[in-house]
């Protein structure tokens, strides 16, 4: 079938000027990341006057990167696992079943993630802080409880996505395990389980990827042992100078294992977010 | 194939209700309940506590002087909604303001990302050369995590060291005077790109699998009965679309109604008043002013409009599984 | 039967409401028994005692950033903690916050009883976090550990909180307002010594002005730099932004003609480059007058980062900010506000004696030389200026503004209110100056008639 040339023009045409517009951020970005302070403190230049590779090793001591990043890295992925495992078990339950109250709990987890987090901010934080109070378990300020505020947002999305997935994998998948003699337990963990991973999947990476740049939260519920990344590069603009370079070093350098794990894993990201509408 | 199928699982109730009305086991009806008890346990502590400590906390005149013991902080009965409703008052004014910056926003970004979206997906749906790489260049906004790509328009959007202005005036010369795109009016088509910037990638990964479903002969046929590429695209393309378009906008309208990192990011805790979003208003009237009664009420306000807005997506969506 | 499960959901989550209502009467009672019991033990052993009594035990210190980065200052104060320890056996971990998180950190530890022993904060602050009752006042008693009221210089004191009240927070770090100016351009220009009068600053500032050079810069885009100069204009205007009964007045003439004063530096005089209007980083403006882009700049004692932009010492001159030629009626020769930095102790802390021992350290003469010297700032005790360092010419004026033409920022609980609603109003009037817009004395009047609205009493 062939294309008129008037097609593919168009194409080429508005591709670039998409192209130009998704990537000047990105290029910018990168060159900022090579040039000496002074360069990012004066005139705009599209390549640096001197390429330097010093932004990125300063920024680890200019604020504890490191720590930030590992902070990001256990809160990141401990809400995205907990959220995937709890909501897939909601999940099954919703998608399988017919009972009394279903309803109810759907329509409460789509209105509860239409909630912005701000709604929560102060309420959440007097709960954890008298959670801490009765029974002893520290939340506020702690890693448990950054990764608990974080699935307030992650948490009734992969719900809901969840479900719309496993609506997707036919019946008759369960249904013949069950005659194979396995539960319903079974059934969900040796058949639907496995049919679910690029739903599990894109769910998992979204959990994480809005949680690793989470800033309201984080910003009033961390301290400095706790502090992650989206909060802590704040640290770059103190009060003599703005580290526009080392900003720029960091941002890529946080950027790259999400950037990475998301273009591998983005096909699922795909079938996992659409199941629901399309199959 | 594609079915109009199931966004919610409020929809999916009307669907398969056959299956499940096969009379299933007493015993296990106490599975469906376990299930859930681990997502309940989470909801009343993330989600139903904090809310009705919200809704309390709006009841009293919670400020700097009662926080260390707010347990005696004074009943307020319905003075915060009051200051928070009177649109005649300072603050009443300044948030419906916010609220129709963030709404006009909402609508902006959607429609633009959607657009875009639209557009590049239709126009990748071919193959041709260089296919794979365009696709993932497009992707990298949306994989790139907010605040840095955020802190990266801001430099770019600096008065004089930003790039946006050393094309504009230096290179292209169309202004004379340097504009501002982090203050006065400027900052809020400022705010809108960047979103844009962030999200239509979304859109386009979305939509571009909402069209790899849609078989080839529906196309071949519309050609044959002569239509151009525009009326394929009415005529079939869109149609079809329908129930993917359906998720990306509620999603789209998730992430941006409630946008909080972004502007924060951009703007820091003061933001332009042209540019003022409800998250962060609320989050500057009750934290930087120590008075979270009446941030309190205004977040319940904003949860109500909420949860008019669900109530209309969950009629409208049932109402179409009807017909359908 | 769905309500039923709506009701059950509903009582389950009630549960937790009287759970914390509970907690919290238990622990606030703690909380003051903690205190009596703990500076009962304190008559035992005051600052004259044992200086090993407290041997042992950790302290928490939230510190402000005050040097070149977080790291940085964490580097300028870990040496002080190990002096600290040799002396006491007392154990300071310090965490340094950011300015952007300290307040909600402060409120979120007064909000939850947890939070660390000793804290910096703005003396800005001082009524707001008074008010909430967490601090431990500094009266007599207290006082008398940390070696008494009259070491401290009596300006610094004046801004530790409500008037006649015991100080919530002592100073530790002291600061004023100058007007920094660059002396070569001065001596190009043919200005022969700083302008003391705003008429005089106006002309020789319009002699600076040419175009490529701006005379003034200023930090429009910061809420708080806003706030400090409208304060001491509307000071020298004879306004004020709250009464004697601590009630906001804030629409006053006065305070009109002072912010009007203000945002005509750029869009009347035109001596102010209208960038800016977008400078909120906290350095912007200090930056340009350093690196020679403008003459002058009004600013908190900065020798320190000026040598780090690398501004030649024998450029730099200081002054006070100049006042008008005739006094209007009330009008007070205020040319600053008192800035600095206090330290407070958290009223719920379980180490009272050591906390105050630290705060006794701080505080200390020689401590706070090092400390002083180092961020630039000035010693808030009388004894620590013998150091030769502060007895330069640039300090000397810092000094003399701070004990003759300072005054505090109103010492009244809604204090950080009035700073966030009239800030964010000067900061859009900025913006509205720097994007050509004109900003009226109408306009001005409104929003703040506007700001005082919301202002709780």
């Amino acid at each position: 079938m062939r294309e008129p040339m008037s097609l593919r023009w168009t194409r080429r045409v508005v591709l670039v000027v998409l192209g130009i517009f998704t990537l000047v951020p990105i290029y910018i970005m990168i060159t900022s990341s090579l040039k000496p302070l002074k360069d990012v403190q004066g005139t705009f230049t599209w390549w640096p006057s001197t390429v330097t590779f010093q932004p990125f090793r300063e920024m680890w001591k200019t604020i504890p990167l490191a720590h930030y990043f590992v902070n990001s890295l256990v809160v990141s992925t401990a809400s995205s696992i907990a959220s995937v495992v709890i909501a897939l078990l909601a999940a099954y339950s919703l998608s399988r079943y017919r009972f009394r109250g279903r309803q109810a709990f759907s329509v409460t987890v789509l209105s509860t993630q239409m909630f912005p987090g701000i709604l929560f901010l102060l309420p959440l934080f007097v709960i954890f802080v008298n959670i801490s109070k009765v029974i002893g378990i520290n939340l506020y300020g702690s890693r448990l409880g950054l990764t608990i505020t974080f699935m307030t947002f992650t948490l009734p999305f992969a719900i809901w996505m969840l479900t719309g997935y496993l609506d997707s994998i036919p019946r008759a998948l369960d249904e013949a395990a069950m005659v194979d003699g396995a539960g319903p337990l079974g059934a969900l963990f040796r058949v639907v389980v496995p049919a679910a991973i690029p739903g599990i999947v894109a769910v998992a990476i979204y959990a994480f990827m809005t949680a690793w740049g989470e800033v309201l939260f984080a910003s009033v519920m961390t301290d400095q042992s706790t502090r992650t990344l989206a909060v802590g590069l704040r640290g770059y603009v103190t009060q003599n100078d703005v580290y526009w370079n080392q900003i720029m070093a960091a941002s890529l350098t946080v950027s790259i294992p999400i950037v990475a794990a998301f273009l591998l894993l983005q096909r699922f990201m795909v079938s996992g977010m659409t199941a629901g509408a399309v199959k | 194939m594609v079915e109009t199928l199931t966004a919610t699982p409020v929809r999916h109730d009307t669907k398969n209700g056959k299956a499940a009305a096969k009379p299933p086991r007493r015993k296990r009806q106490l599975l469906p309940y376990l299930l859930l008890v681990p997502a309940i346990l989470l909801e009343l502590l993330i989600h139903i506590g904090p809310m009705i400590v919200g809704v309390i906390i709006s009841f009293y005149h919670l400020t700097q002087l009662y926080l260390a013991n707010w347990r005696h902080a004074p009943a307020a009965g319905l003075d915060n909604y009051r200051v928070a409703l009177n649109v005649n008052g300072a603050a009443g004014k300044a948030l419906l303001h916010s609220f129709t910056v963030t709404l006009t926003y909402t609508v902006l970004v959607l429609g633009f990302s959607w657009l875009l979206g639209m557009t590049a997906a239709v126009l990748t749906q071919r193959a041709f050369r260089g296919r794979a790489i365009v696709r993932t260049l497009f992707l990298l906004p949306f994989a790139l995590p907010i605040f840095a790509s955020v802190i990266t328009w801001n430099f770019m959007g600096q008065r004089d060291t930003g790039v946006i202005n050393h094309v504009l005036v230096d290179q292209l010369h169309t202004q004379t005077t340097r504009p501002f795109w982090l203050i006065g009016p400027n900052s809020f088509p400022m705010l809108v790109a960047v979103t844009i910037w962030r999200t239509w990638p979304f859109a386009f990964l979305i939509i571009s699998a909402g069209l790899q479903s849609i078989p080839d002969e529906l196309y071949e046929a519309a050609t044959l009965d002569g239509a151009g590429v525009m009326a394929q695209i009415r005529r079939v393309t869109l149609p079809l679309l329908a129930p993917v378009n359906r998720v990306l906008f509620v999603v789209l309208f998730l992430w941006t109604f409630n946008d909080f990192t972004t502007p924060y990011t951009l703007f820091g805790d003061t933001p332009p008043v042209q540019a003022d979003l409800i998250s962060l208003h609320i989050y500057t009237t009750s934290f930087t002013t120590w008075n979270f009664g009446t941030g309190s009420a205004m977040s319940v306000v904003l949860l109500l409009f909420l949860l008019l807005v669900t109530g209309i997506y969950l009629i409208v969506t049932n109402r179409r599984s009807d017909n359908a | 039967m769905r309500l039923s499960k709506i009701a059950t959901a509903t009582a389950m989550a009630l549960v937790l409401a009287p759970l914390a209502a509970c907690s919290s009467s238990s622990s606030s009672s703690a909380g003051s028994t903690g205190s009596t019991s703990s500076s009962g033990g304190a008559s035992a052993s005051g600052a004259t005692g044992d200086p090993m009594a407290d041997k042992g035990q950790t302290l928490t210190y939230w510190a402000s950033n005050q040097g070149t980065s977080l790291e940085n200052d964490k580097a300028v104060l870990q040496p002080e903690l190990d002096k600290f320890k040799a002396q006491t056996g007392i154990t300071v971990n310090v965490e340094v916050v950011p300015w952007s998180d300290l307040l909600n950190r402060v409120l979120a530890a007064t909000t939850s009883g947890q939070g660390p022993d000793v804290v910096n904060i703005g003396n800005t602050w001082s009524a707001s976090v008074q008010a909430t009752g967490a601090f431990l006042p500094f009266d007599d008693a207290a006082m008398a550990k940390i070696g008494g009221k009259d070491k401290f210089l009596a300006g610094s004191l004046s801004a530790t909180g409500a008037t006649g009240q015991p100080p919530t927070a002592v100073p530790i770090y002291s600061l004023a307002y100058g007007l920094y100016y660059n002396k070569k351009q001065f001596a190009a220009a043919g200005i022969t010594a700083p302008p003391a009068t705003w008429d005089e600053f106006t002309a020789d500032a319009k002699k600076l002005t040419t175009a490529s050079h701006w005379a003034l810069a200023l930090e429009g885009g910061s809420k708080t730099e806003n706030i400090h100069s409208a304060f001491m204009l509307s000071q020298q205007q004879g306004g004020s932004f709250f009464d004697a009964a601590g009630k906001a007045t804030f629409d006053t003439p006065q305070n009109v003609a002072a912010i009007k004063q203000y945002v005509d530096f750029m869009q009347t005089d035109k001596i102010v480059n209208p960038s800016d209007g977008q400078y909120s980083k906290g350095t912007d403006a200090l930056k340009d007058f350093a690196t020679g882009v403008t003459s002058m700049v009004f600013w908190q004692a900065a020798s320190g980062s000026l040598k780090n932009f690398g501004m030649n010492d024998a450029d730099i001159g200081v002054a006070p900010i100049p006042l008008p030629a005739t006094m209007p009626a009330g009008g007070k020769k205020i040319t600053s506000m008192v800035a600095g930095i206090n330290l407070g102790v958290f009223k719920n802390t379980k180490y009272q004696d050591a906390a105050l021992k630290f705060v006794n350290f701080m505080t200390s003469t020689d401590e706070q030389m090092i400390l002083n010297k180092t961020y630039g700032s000035l010693p808030s005790i009388q004894s620590a200026y013998t150091d030769p360092a502060f007895q330069t010419p640039n300090v000397t004026v810092f000094k003399d503004i701070l004990a003759n033409s300072a005054a505090p920022m109103p010492p009244v609980p809604a204090e950080s209110q009035f700073e966030t609603l009239v800030g964010t109003a000067m900061t859009n009037f900025m913006a509205e100056a720097a994007t050509g817009k004109t900003v009226t004395a109408d306009e001005i009047h409104q929003a703040l008639a506007a700001a005082q609205a919301q202002v709780t009493s």
